[in-house]
């Protein structure tokens, strides 16, 4: 079987606060192949944003810090680097889009600047060759009127168009890895459908790999071949994706899917209460002992609230992490 | 004259000037709401869906006129509400009530929840000192929170928990409409759920009315029992929720259907991917508002407005081509 691009091991990412210790990520492990998609899908606090940054290194320290574990990528430990060799992977070999569009394109250069930027950097071309290469990718990324639009601000572009130019700076210098945190989250939904298609035909004409971190199981459904759900800092299942959505096994993937309103289901003319989950997710400052799932788990058992369950094999390909598999 | 319409809207229209140049002069509008008509019956829950900017929130809070509207008619059961004075309205605002989207900015942070629930009671004169505090108490409970939280802040909260502070104040004064605006946009998904179920059991006990909106068709959807979709200030369709999933007769409302990704990921959908982004509500198109994006456009689209029309068992379209 063939080396995964990715792999992480075993992360550990603490963020050590005024208020306490918060285990962001706590024991996380998964691969990215070659070409793949995985989502990554939980909800706030859950750690899969940080899990990401963690990656690219991009965590804050202070407070943050990775404290154990290993990111493998190309079979090389990310966590050994030093910071020069660490800056020629991120943008070149594995690059990141975020979530607010307006909050991470820099509002005072223009964005064929910024795109521009990262093959200079890391291709060594020439100014007018990475201008022309910026146009390029805008019109890769289908925007209209590239030209022009390469000397505009991201001001002057609408929520779509700046997700595209991001889509278009983070691609640049044809990266293997694309890490993607909720990139649609905050567009409309016909803008979302056209950037999740355009992500789509952008990876089967690049061969890029994809991890889309999102909380939306629709959007997971749509892009991913492999999930990952996480859960107050935990893995709590990985499976493929048509298994996850057909035969989820652990009870928050189940909980989850049971409590989305779905407009194709409801306009039967039989409308279901939602099956929600009670409670909310611990603080990451004070979890619980044994599993961080058990106080709303409707399925506990005396077990779970002594000792944390471990991810273990319950079919092919398809990790859960729960005392009801013994 | 008996009717079973709660509110009645006709041709409500809000614009914003803006202003510009040296002298602050009014150059142009946003033409946020343009001539939107509608009704929401007693008991009812009538969705209001579309994307950033087709003027949602804005007929939501123009109806309730915390905005005031530039044109059109709102009736309150019954009574015309458009022009009445603040004394009235004030009245008037006991039995209409809103809930708003943003749980962080809803609340005020240096008042106690307890305070924050019983201030309308107060205003009201519905209740005051040790009466004020039992009602408090009920409604924390009414919500699923405890009766202690009444000395708590607004920070103490999750996002979820201070939705519920905000649905337990608009229950207050026992309004009979409450205009939800994107109550759970805000929230996780399996907070989402307990928010909405909340809402339903709210409804049927209290006899509550919604206007539901939302840019999520999932929720909406869900909870509603018709469902208008709004393009750049006008309600372009207008049906059941079984009616408008079912046989969506606007390409507006045929995309937005097709847009939204299902958790389910053996169906093949076939996607209406629309071109381009939503036009500037200051400079709308000529026409039909749509017509810059739609995939049937013919020449009548880009020069006449389409007519709102009833295509028959409640359904309503704006569409040359559909009516």
């Amino acid at each position: 079987m063939e080396q995964p691009l990715i792999d992480i091991r075993n992360l550990q990412t603490q963020f050590f606060t005024d208020d306490g210790l918060a285990r962001a990520v706590d024991g996380v492990s998964y691969s990215l192949a070659r070409g793949e998609t995985v989502g990554v899908v939980g909800e706030s606090g859950c750690g899969k944003s940080v899990t990401a940054l963690s990656i690219l290194r991009l965590i804050p320290n202070p407070p943050g810090r990775i404290v154990g574990g290993e990111i493998l990528f190309e079979g090389e430990n990310l966590l050994d680097l030093s910071p020069a060799e660490m800056r020629r992977i991120r943008g070149n070999d594995i690059s990141m889009i975020f979530q607010e569009p307006m909050t991470s394109l820099n509002p005072v250069f223009t964005i064929g600047n910024q795109i521009s930027e990262a093959v200079k950097l890391h291709q060594g071309l020439s100014r007018k060759e990475a201008m022309n290469k910026a146009v390029e990718m805008l019109t890769l990324v289908g925007i209209p009127e590239p030209a022009r639009r390469v000397h505009e601000y991201p001001h002057q572009l609408s929520g779509g168009m700046r997700q595209r130019a991001m889509i278009a700076m983070a691609l640049s210098c044809n990266p293997k890895v694309l890490i993607a945190d909720e990139p649609t989250t905050a567009l409309d939904v016909t803008i979302e459908a056209q950037i999740l298609d355009l992500m789509r035909n952008l990876q089967s004409e690049l061969g890029t790999a994809i991890i889309m971190i999102t909380h939306d199981l629709g959007v997971v459904a749509e892009m991913a071949r492999k999930v990952v759900v996480m859960y107050a800092g935990k893995v709590v299942e990985q499976a493929p994706v048509e298994t996850i959505f057909a035969e989820p096994n652990h009870p928050y993937t189940q909980g989850l899917l049971r409590s989305l309103p779905r407009v194709d289901k409801d306009a039967t003319g039989e409308k279901e209460r939602l099956q929600e989950i009670p409670g909310i997710v611990p603080s990451l400052l004070n979890l619980p002992i044994g599993c961080n799932f058990a106080t709303r788990c409707p399925k506990a058992l005396p077990i779970c609230e002594e000792k944390e369950p471990l991810l273990e094999q319950v079919g092919p390909n398809h990790l859960s992490a729960c005392w009801l598999n013994h | 004259m008996a009717t079973d319409a709660l509110l009645e809207v006709n041709n409500l229209k809000k614009h914003f000037p803006i202003k510009g140049g040296v002298f602050s002069k009014t150059i142009g509008y946003v033409y946020a709401v343009d001539g939107v008509s509608f009704t929401l019956h007693y008991g009812e829950t009538l969705g209001l869906v579309g994307e950033s900017g087709c003027g949602k929130s804005t007929t939501g809070r123009t109806v309730l006129r915390l905005l005031e509207p530039t044109d059109g008619d709102i009736k309150f059961e019954g009574q015309e509400i458009t022009r009445v004075d603040k004394g009235e309205m004030r009245a008037l605002r006991r039995q209409m009530q809103i809930i708003f989207q943003d749980p962080y900015a809803s609340l005020n942070p240096r008042m106690t929840v307890g305070s924050i629930i019983g201030e309308p009671l107060e205003i009201h004169k519905i209740a005051r000192g040790s009466a004020k505090e039992d009602q408090v108490s009920s409604l924390l409970q009414k919500v699923g929170l405890r009766a202690e939280d009444m000395r708590k802040y607004p920070h103490e909260f999750s996002g979820g928990q201070r939705q519920r502070i905000g649905i337990a104040r608009a229950l207050g004064l026992n309004p009979k409409l409450i205009v939800c605006d994107e109550p759970v946009s805000a929230l996780d998904v399996s907070i989402q759920a307990q928010v909405i179920n909340l809402l339903e059991d709210l409804q049927e006990e209290f006899s509550l009315s919604y206007l539901f909106i939302a840019h999520n068709l999932n929720v909406v959807e869900h909870i509603s029992d018709r469902v208008a979709v709004m393009y750049l200030g006008k309600i372009v369709e207008l049906a059941s929720d079984t009616d408008l999933y079912n046989n969506p007769q606007h390409p507006y409302t045929e995309a937005l259907l097709s847009a939204v990704p299902l958790p389910d990921p053996t169906i093949e959908k076939k996607r209406i991917i629309l071109q381009g982004d939503v036009p500037s509500p200051i400079n709308p198109p000529s026409g039909c508002h749509f017509h810059t994006r739609c995939p049937y456009k013919e020449k009548i689209c880009e020069e006449e407005v389409p007519e709102f029309k009833d295509i028959g068992g409640g359904h309503w379209v704006a569409c040359h081509l559909r009516t």
